[in-house]
């Protein structure tokens, strides 16, 4: 195979921002003061407060579609803009400001963050209308806003992580919104803390960019990665996968999506399938100037991606839970994403563009899904659905237009980008092709499997439930989403053009498959119909039982998360508690047990010795004769 | 530069502040309170404004001079100035000490102690604390450093919970057997002082150089570096901690905590690196040793704990490995970070002890993480403030901990690779004990008996939104701190003949490691 | 006669003097040895000032005299009030000193 070379990634030069570009920093700051309003202004915001949020995050969405439009009237080598506001970390020779990077990259995320946050937060009017709590809900989604954009926005690795962890935190507390539930606050902490050991990661790798290229911002990372050795981007590289991998929940960090699903599904649809989740890719993607230069770490990411891939599509086809299965999906099509990072340049490309058009549908799905359970008492089990097309009749044309995009029914938008990485991965190596068609062909079993037990068959509602059709403002998001879901990957591709849109960072070279083009298309789209066939038979056609049934082992084991759980308890969690207790008694018997054994000590000792003192003059005497006769006796030896 | 004495005038007020308490009558317990808040104020208006007037850039090592012979048989003088750290850690000190006032407005009603006696021993100990950090002589410095024993004592001893004489002698002992051990060096480098230059001399700059001999350096190294790691306290001298700090008043945990115990770190900082270069060198991997398990062990210790204040002792335990870990490694990220880390500890604790105050003073004083659950539910104004505290304490990026932790992190791992990456893992766990505290006490349903708990009050909420504003601010902007200690650290570092190793490329192709 | 017979002397009334000290009861007894202790010592003075032939000797043993009848006043003195509050001069009696 010789590889046709189009381009590999270019550091570009970046200019400081003027003009509108000079806003970037207005851009985070915006939801960055709805937050802060928000969460200080206390009770007194409660009215208004909501809205004030929605408004933040509209303008910030208003200001980053202006400057995609001075962007795109820039030419193609000069649209990395850079502002930095104030040196923010210095000490001996580290020096970080707090400085911010608008380029191709960047923009598409910011878009996508304002644009889905925005449509989020109107859906969340009328989802989170009845909670007493709505303002903080909001005061929430905005500070996540603002993280996220820190995140995406920051021109070094440092400030990145700053936005790393506010994300974190933001899906911290959203995941434990509903906190009088024992279950979402232990949800809350458990992603919180798998998520600090993706942080590690991410810290070492900084700290191993920072005694190897002595700066941390990626101008001077990426400018000089080709001087060192490969041993040190390899270690970079897969510090990099781990951080990644928590964020984005890959394997072997996963064990946090599914039970994040606690919160409210606004917050699965913005955090845990369109933004945060994507955090990994973008982290992957940005540094491609490293895993170009460490094969294994790229190789790694490939891995990481495939494992990932099918874990989450196995959790997806078993859980009866509508959101559960939904995140075992995000999993799955995040795992795609990493997959086509891992491939190098001929997969950045549509890694971003598959994270674009699965922020769209997968937003849509969830919004979808809590339109649903709006409508049924707050139910997520699919098994007490059934037979909804009639009652909700705009949720289900949505969600149907989510479905053909996520299992990739062409014109959709989840085809596009989705064939493009089966087709990277043909590039590639035939075998990874072939797993990610499998792949796809359960995609289009599980989500079939969830259209027809939610949508179609029978009734099975609980008692009480009375289905009917959500809000409008609710319903508004929702048909937005579905246009996107339907139109976005034509006009990225071909009106948005976003291959030589983000050619300049990530770089895109193209090589020969082992099967014609047309070859693959035609096998990816009849095994994702046979897979859809599957489903169909099995969970429309045949009645869906209320009590699932046992089902093999492999259902078994998905319905318990592949035992993922199991595996970190006994793995870190028991062991950690139980060093926890050992140390405690350790501390308390033998540490301060030594202390106070030491002064027991000398109690006693003085005790005893006390008994010397009698009292009586003459036993005085007697021993200062003694004393005396000693040292006469030592005086007279000493002569001797 | 002025000859205006500040930080005399600094050390007077609170002492004249205290000596006023001791004199109102005792049946005005408000007017104590009021009087003694006012003097801490004063002395916090001084220090900003000192610290105006500090000149980063200066070419003098300590700044706002002051000289008085003192005991000149021994040539011990009232010597008093600031560099960049101390002038941190005098500006924490008196920033923590209003706070505290406010903050423990009732902790002195109905104790065996007056309530005059409290406000006063702590204004006392404001002095105390302004005078170690200010000290420039090695004599007064001691004197400062063990004269912080007696307020510290009565305030244990007499306002502190059950078992508070237990906790108080075990405090006093601990400290002293520490000073003692430093009152021996002391002698000792007086006598080697004596010895080198003819003339016997307490003074800082002139013991700093002095080419004293390596062995002699070990022992004398050994008497300091004791003392500092008792007061720090480093592992496995830190048993006293955790019982101080379950009996004492929050208020008095803090000052204890937060600032008191800074002194074992900067004294590290200050005396044992300048004045014994050698012997820091040969010590350095043992007190790494230290710093390390004291870092896992604190963090797991907390981990198992059911008692709040413990296990925040435990935890600071565990910070106060990083701290030292920061300043063992010879870099000046590394140490400058642990100037920061101890003004971030410095709040976090303040934060932590205050808020797990406030919400014990609504139960009964239980310590008892068991005893609470559901906190957010009624009181979700303390909680919010709980979990600035946690995460501030868990070194969340872009609050002032963060800043502090990343650089001693960073600092080690520049220095010896696997010790900082070692070091940190210790993030996890950290994130793992405190989120468990918040967890189990402000979340799930509501427990019996908390249904009636009031949320904070007006004089709760001022006294903890500054900690909280710095703690952010500080996060985003931390310039106002690394540019004063910077130019202090790097003189430490040049005293110390220790440079910093630099990036592997472009200049190499070797290993991308520091060492 | 030879003059280290007098320190001999000297040595034997100090001996039975320590012993006198350790072994009676009576405080008057006890003080009376301790006289003799102090008088074996000045002996033991003037003999070596005549065995070295200085001044030294005589000059102490007159110094120590001085200290003794001192020592004598106060001793009995104290004495005295012990006997008036307790009816007893034994010493082993008030063994106060332990409080």
């Amino acid at each position: 195979m010789s590889p046709l070379v189009l381009s590999s990634a270019t550091l570009q030069e970046v200019t400081p921002a003027t003009g509108v570009f000079s806003l970037i920093a207005l851009l985070i700051g915006l939801p960055l003061l709805g937050a802060a309003v928000l969460l200080l202004g206390g009770r007194r915001t409660n009215k208004w407060g909501p809205y004030l949020g929605v408004l933040t995050v509209g303008t910030s969405a208003v200001i980053a579609i202006v400057m995609l439009v001075k962007l795109m009237a820039l030419p193609s080598e000069s649209r990395a803009i850079g502002e930095s506001l104030y040196s923010w970390v210095f000490a001996g020779g580290f020096q970080v400001d707090l400085a911010f990077q608008l380029d191709q990259l960047s923009m598409v995320f910011v878009l996508l963050i304002t644009i889905v946050g925005t449509l989020i937060h109107i859906y969340s009017l009328g989802y989170m209308s009845h909670d007493k709590d709505k303002r903080k809900f909001f005061g929430y989604l905005n500070l996540f806003v603002a993280a996220m954009l820190i995140l995406v926005l920051a021109n070094n690795f440092l400030l990145l992580y700053v936005g790393w962890e506010g994300v974190g935190l933001a899906s911290y507390l959203l995941i434990g919104f509903w906190q009088f539930k024992p279950s979402a606050a232990a949800a809350a902490k458990k992603a919180f803390v798998i998520n600090r050991v993706g942080d590690v990661g991410l810290s070492l790798a900084i700290m191993l960019m920072f005694v190897t290229f002595g700066s941390v911002t990626f101008s001077d990372v990426f400018g000089s990665a080709s001087q060192a050795s490969e041993g040190t981007l390899t270690a970079i590289g897969l510090l990099l996968l781990l951080a990644a991998c928590g964020k984005s929940a890959q394997f072997p960090l996963q064990a946090w999506l599914l039970d994040a699903m606690e919160g409210p599904t606004p917050v699965s649809a913005l955090i845990h399938a369109a933004t945060m989740v994507t955090a990994g890719v973008y982290l992957i993607a940005r540094s491609n100037a490293i895993f170009d230069r460490a094969v294994w770490a790229a190789t790694a990411v490939i891995i990481v991606g495939l494992i990932t891939i099918f874990m989450g599509a196995t959790i997806g086809s078993a859980k009866d839970d509508i959101k559960k299965s939904l995140a075992g999906s995000t999993m799955s099509q995040i795992g795609y994403m990493v997959l086509a990072v891992g491939l190098g340049p001929i997969g950045y490309v549509f890694a971003i563009f598959h994270l674009l058009t699965h922020g769209v549908f997968k937003a849509g799905l969830f919004l979808g899904a809590g339109s649903v359970m709006h409508g049924m008492n707050d139910n997520v089990n699919m098994r007490r659905y059934g037979a909804l097309r009639g009652a909700m009749g705009i949720t289900f044309v949505t969600f149907m237009a989510g479905y053909l995009a996520i299992i990739g029914i062409p014109p959709f938008a989840g085809y596009w980008s989705k064939d493009s990485i089966v087709h990277a991965a043909f590039e590639k190596s035939t075998l990874i092709g072939v797993l990610t068609i499998i792949a796809a062909g359960i995609t289009g079993f599980y989500m079939t499997r969830m259209v027809a037990m939610t949508f179609f068959g029978k009734a099975r509602w609980e008692d009480d439930a009375h289905p009917h059709e959500s809000p409008k403002v609710m319903t508004i998001p929702l048909i937005i989403l579905a246009i996107g879901s339907t139109f976005l990957g034509l006009a990225l591709l071909f009106w948005g053009n976003i291959k030589t849109w983000l050619e300049p960072v990530l770089g895109l070279t193209e090589a020969e498959t082992a099967l014609p083009e047309l070859a693959i298309i035609i096998i990816t789209l009849s095994v994702v119909i046979i897979g859809a066939i599957i489903g169909w038979v099995m969970y429309a056609r045949r009645a869906v039982p209320i009590e699932a049934p046992r089902g093999s082992w492999l259902t078994r084991a998905a319905r318990q998360d592949l035992y993922g759980d199991a595996v970190n308890d006994a793995l870190v969690v028991r062991p950690s508690y139980h060093l926890a207790r050992v140390l405690n008694w350790f501390d308390s018997r033998a540490v301060d047990g030594f202390v106070n054994g030491t002064a027991a000590f000398v109690g006693g000792a003085s005790g005893r010795m006390r008994k010397y003192q009698s009292g009586f003059a003459r036993s005085y005497a007697l021993s200062m004769v003694g004393g005396a006769v000693i040292v006469v006796l030592a005086l007279v030896l000493v002569r001797l | 530069m002025s000859s205006f004495p500040w930080l005399t005038l600094l050390g007077v007020v609170p002492l004249v502040g205290s000596l006023v308490v001791v004199f109102l009558p005792k049946a005005k317990a408000l007017l104590a309170k009021q009087v003694a808040l006012a003097f801490a104020i004063v002395t916090l208006v001084l220090t900003v404004a000192m610290a105006l007037q500090f000149q980063a850039d200066s070419t003098a090592q300590f700044q706002f001079v002051e000289q008085q012979s003192w005991i000149p048989a021994f040539g011990i003088s009232y010597a008093v100035g600031v560099d960049g750290i101390g002038l941190v850690l005098v500006a924490l000190a008196t920033t923590l000490v209003p706070i505290v006032i406010l903050a423990g407005w009732k902790d002195a009603d109905n104790e065996r102690g007056s309530v005059k006696g409290y406000f006063a021993l702590i204004l006392v100990l404001e002095t105390l604390m302004i005078g170690v950090f200010a000290a420039t002589d090695v004599f007064l410095f001691y004197v400062f450093f063990e004269a912080m024993l007696i307020p510290v004592y009565f305030m244990i001893g007499r306002y502190g919970g059950p078992q508070r004489s237990y906790a108080a002698v075990k405090f006093l002992l601990y400290s002293l057997v520490g000073g003692l051990f430093m009152l021996a060096s002391l002698i000792g480098l007086y006598v080697v002082s004596a010895q080198i230059t003819g003339h016997g001399t307490f003074d800082y700059a002139s013991l700093v150089g002095l080419d004293i001999d390596p062995f002699a350096q070990k022992l004398l190294f050994l008497g300091f570096f004791f003392a500092f790691a008792v007061k720090a306290p480093l592992w496995p001298f830190h048993t006293w901690l955790p019982d101080a700090a379950a009996q004492s008043k929050p208020g008095t945990a803090v000052l204890l905590i937060g600032v008191l115990d800074k002194v074992g770190t900067f004294g590290m900082l200050r005396y044992c690196l300048p004045i014994f270069p050698d012997a820091s060198s040969f010590y350095a991997p043992i007190v790494i040793g230290m710093a390390l398990i004291g870092i896992f062990y604190g963090a797991y210790v907390a981990l198992g704990q059911n008692d709040m204040k413990r296990l925040f002792a435990y935890s600071s335990m565990s910070h106060f490995g990083f701290i030292a870990l920061g300043i063992f490694v010879f870099t000046s990220i590394g140490q400058s970070g642990s100037v920061v880390y101890m003004v971030a500890h410095g709040l976090s604790t303040a934060a932590l002890f205050l808020t797990a105050g406030f919400l014990m003073q609504r139960n009964k004083n239980s310590a008892l993480i068991s005893d609470y659950s559901g906190v957010n539910k009624v009181a979700p104004v303390l909680a919010g403030f709980f979990l600035i505290a946690s995460l501030s304490s868990l070194a969340l990026p872009g609050l002032v901990s963060f800043v502090g932790e990343f650089m001693v992190l960073l600092g080690s791992f520049q220095r010896y690779m696997w010790v900082g990456a070692i070091a940190t893992f210790g993030i996890v766990i950290t994130a793992a004990y405190v989120l468990r505290v918040y967890q189990k006490s402000m979340t799930g349903p509501l427990a019996d008996g908390l249904s009636g708990m009031k949320d904070l009050g007006g004089r709760e909420i001022t006294a903890l939104v500054p900690i909280a504003a710095l703690t952010i601010v500080l996060g985003f902007f931390p310039a106002p701190i690394l540019n004063v200690i910077n130019p202090a650290v790097d003189r430490v570092m040049t005293t110390i003949g220790a440079s910093d190793p630099a990036p592997t490329v472009p200049s190499a192709s070797v290993e991308g490691n520091g060492q | 006669m030879n003059p280290a017979n007098y320190v001999i002397l000297s040595a034997v009334l100090f001996s039975l003097g320590a012993v006198g000290v350790l072994v009676r009861r009576n405080a008057i007894v006890v003080f009376m040895c301790v006289e003799l202790m102090l008088n074996a010592a000045n002996l033991a003075f003037v003999a070596f000032s005549k065995i070295n032939g200085n001044l030294d000797g005589q000059v102490i043993a007159f110094f120590v005299m001085v200290v003794a009848a001192a020592e004598v006043v106060v001793g009995l003195a104290i004495i005295v009030q012990i006997f008036r509050t307790r009816r007893s001069v034994s010493i082993d009696e008030p063994n106060l000193l332990k409080y």
